[in-house]
């Protein structure tokens, strides 16, 4: 039981009267892109309901997605980009809430490093998020509201089965690769896990197999922060009419300091103050870090679900591949025949190297095809969405190398 | 690794030794070259491992599936008899600690195949002997303070570790500057006079 819903279908004329006006902290995202978004999105159901990690099933479910490119007749040249914590399926194409271009338009699109001009790239939005797939955010069709904490718990494994199914009703049997940075990279290697004759190609990029002590850490002040607000009201603020922006805003602020490096943060902000000579003895944003970070948690929660926040930041502190497999991550991967590309950036303390490592020290433990990279950037875990030559130019060598093998010829002669 | 000697011509002398089809490990594989020759002439299945970024990324953009690492730390983590070859090219001399990595590429590979510059040769002992100064050759450029060879041995100083080691030497050959074996065999002391490089097979 599925349907499709065209972009043209979408009733998102609603959401205009919802958020009304663009003021930052005070209008959310609009409500209708969580329910019916700009993007396609497929519905499933019935023998397609998605049994969860927790045993729960979740029936009807959703999932909205973006495709660039063509698919081409043998249906080998498939690539899906899994988004991180934050992210969307609008990689590679205008938010509808914010109108930024896509979030990784620099790596894919026409010409790009995934040159949408030789592969078709789908990006789905994930299980558990909140413009378009089912998430907290979305009408529980039992009770006509939001779900909120109603929504069973999904895990990483669970975001990788939806992304499954929805690709079995696209009638895409393999991809070619599966891409993805950060919690993006978990689901990568959790597909190259779970479907590893489904996945030709695999680059997790700033990543790890399992979510250390200290990302655990930041992630609990973050939903701590959104829980204290008093307008979080138990996470049934939909129905309250409020709504807990601070919370989520202070959230973000501690979350984006963990994605930047200390000689990013003084090269750009230095001890520099903000539209001022001196100091003003008040708890004013004197300093150009503490506006950064004031803006960057306003500008937030215009785009994004609190509850969804809670729920993606527990699907990552879940994450643990190896320890499906008896704690030996290698047997995660044994019999892969699938290519992997692990990239690593020097400055990135949230994802370091060493995690990325332990990942390829695994893969080469199951005998498994690999290729390292780690990329010289002083610009720590938010790197992998910046531009950055050397991952580019690995991305493209790669992508060129895996396309020879696969047969897929490559554009302008293949020009690696 | 890469860069070590100024001549890489024993990359034909390798792929002849390298059985069709293996699997194969080349530590220090530079930007790929015998890997790519490995790959194309031998259809092996090829890993490498390389030091420096620039290297790692020139061999990915070929399709090879490298990984970025040293000898020294990284063998470890490989296991046991996971390579029908492992080679280790122009780059012993290059390690923090050959015997350690010796004793790893025989864990880890049922063959292996070590060439190095020899320190022996008769060119370098006249310098010593002539000049009283660290040899400098267009086959080894680099000044003593500034090289990257912080472990050059002689031809007999490699089969005396081999020995200690109780590696297997199946083949061994000594190359003059051109990359091109001696082609006669002689006593380990003609060898480690005229010979520029040598090139072992060894198993363990």
């Amino acid at each position: 039981m599925t349907q499709e819903t065209s972009p043209e279908a979408a009733p998102n004329s609603a959401a205009k009267g919802e958020t009304g006006g663009t003021q930052a902290s005070a209008s959310p995202a609009p409500l209708s892109e969580m329910d019916a978004p700009s993007s396609q999105v497929r519905a499933f159901g019935g023998d397609t309901a998605l049994r969860l990690d927790s045993g729960a099933l979740l029936d009807p479910w959703q999932i909205a997605y973006e495709t660039y490119g063509t698919l081409n007749a043998e249906r080998s040249n498939a690539v899906l980009i899994c988004h991180a914590l934050t992210g969307d399926q609008y990689v590679a194409s205008s938010n509808p809430i914010t109108s930024k271009p896509g979030w990784w338009s620099m790596l894919v699109g026409p010409g790009r490093p995934v040159d949408t001009n030789l592969y078709y790239v789908i990006c789905a939005n994930v299980l558990g998020g909140c413009l378009g797939t089912t998430g907290p955010a979305s009408t529980n069709p039992a009770t006509g509201k939001r779900w909120g904490l109603d929504l069973p718990l999904v895990t990483i494994k669970d975001m990788v089965h939806a992304q499954a199914i929805l690709l079995d009703h696209l009638g895409i049997e393999t991809l070619f690769a599966v891409i993805g940075g950060s919690m993006g990279g978990m689901q990568v290697l959790q597909w190259a896990s779970s479907y590893p004759e489904r996945v030709f190609a695999a680059l997790p990029i700033a990543t790890a197999a399992r979510h250390s002590s200290q990302n655990i850490a930041f992630h609990e002040v973050g939903r701590q922060a959104v829980m204290a607000d008093p307008n979080w009201c138990g996470g049934r603020y939909f129905e309250k009419g409020v709504r807990p922006s601070k919370g989520l805003a202070v959230a973000r602020m501690a979350a984006h300091i963990t994605y930047l490096s200390d000689p990013a943060l003084h090269r750009k902000f230095g001890r520099n103050l903000q539209d001022r000579d001196a100091v003003t003895f008040g708890f004013d944003a004197d300093f150009q870090i503490e506006s950064y970070l004031r803006h960057q948690g306003m500008t937030f929660v215009d785009r994004f679900d609190p509850n969804a926040y809670l729920y993606l930041t527990r699907a990552m502190d879940y994450f643990d591949l190896g320890a499906d497999f008896g704690g030996t991550l290698a047997r995660a991967f044994l019999h892969s025949a699938t290519r992997f590309c692990v990239m690593s950036f020097t400055s990135d303390w949230l994802f370091p190297t060493s995690e990325s490592k332990a990942i390829v020290r695994a893969l080469n433990a199951a005998a498994a095809n690999v290729s390292f990279v780690e990329v010289e950037s002083d610009r720590g875990h938010d790197a992998f969405l910046l531009d950055e030559p050397e991952m580019f130019r690995t991305v493209v060598g790669f992508l060129t190398g895996a396309a020879h093998a696969r047969g897929i010829a490559a554009p302008n002669g293949g020009a690696a | 690794m890469s860069g070590k000697t100024s001549v890489r011509g024993d990359h034909r002398l390798v792929a002849d030794l390298v059985e069709p089809g293996s699997r194969v490990l080349d530590i220090g594989c530079g930007d790929g070259e015998l890997l790519d020759l490995l790959v194309r002439e031998k259809q092996v299945d090829g890993r490498g491992i390389e030091i420096s970024q620039a290297g790692v990324n020139a061999c990915v953009a070929r399709g090879l599936s490298v990984v970025q690492g040293d000898a020294d730390s990284d063998l470890a983590d490989y296991p046991d008899d996971a390579f029908d070859f492992v080679i280790l090219s122009q780059t012993l001399q290059a390690t923090r600690a050959p015997r350690v990595v010796l004793d790893q590429l025989l864990r880890i590979g049922s063959n292996v195949i070590v060439s190095f510059p020899n320190f022996g040769v008769w060119r370098n002992r006249l310098q010593l002997m002539f000049l009283g100064r660290m040899p400098v050759t267009d086959y080894l450029p680099y000044s003593w303070y500034d090289t990257p060879n912080i472990h050059f041995c002689t031809i007999r100083d490699f089969v005396s570790m081999c020995e200690e080691t109780d590696a297997h030497m199946v083949k061994a050959m000594a190359l003059n500057a051109r990359g091109e074996p001696v082609g006669f065999t002689a006593p380990w002391w003609v060898w480690n006079l005229i010979g520029e490089q040598a090139l072992f097979l060894l198993k363990r």
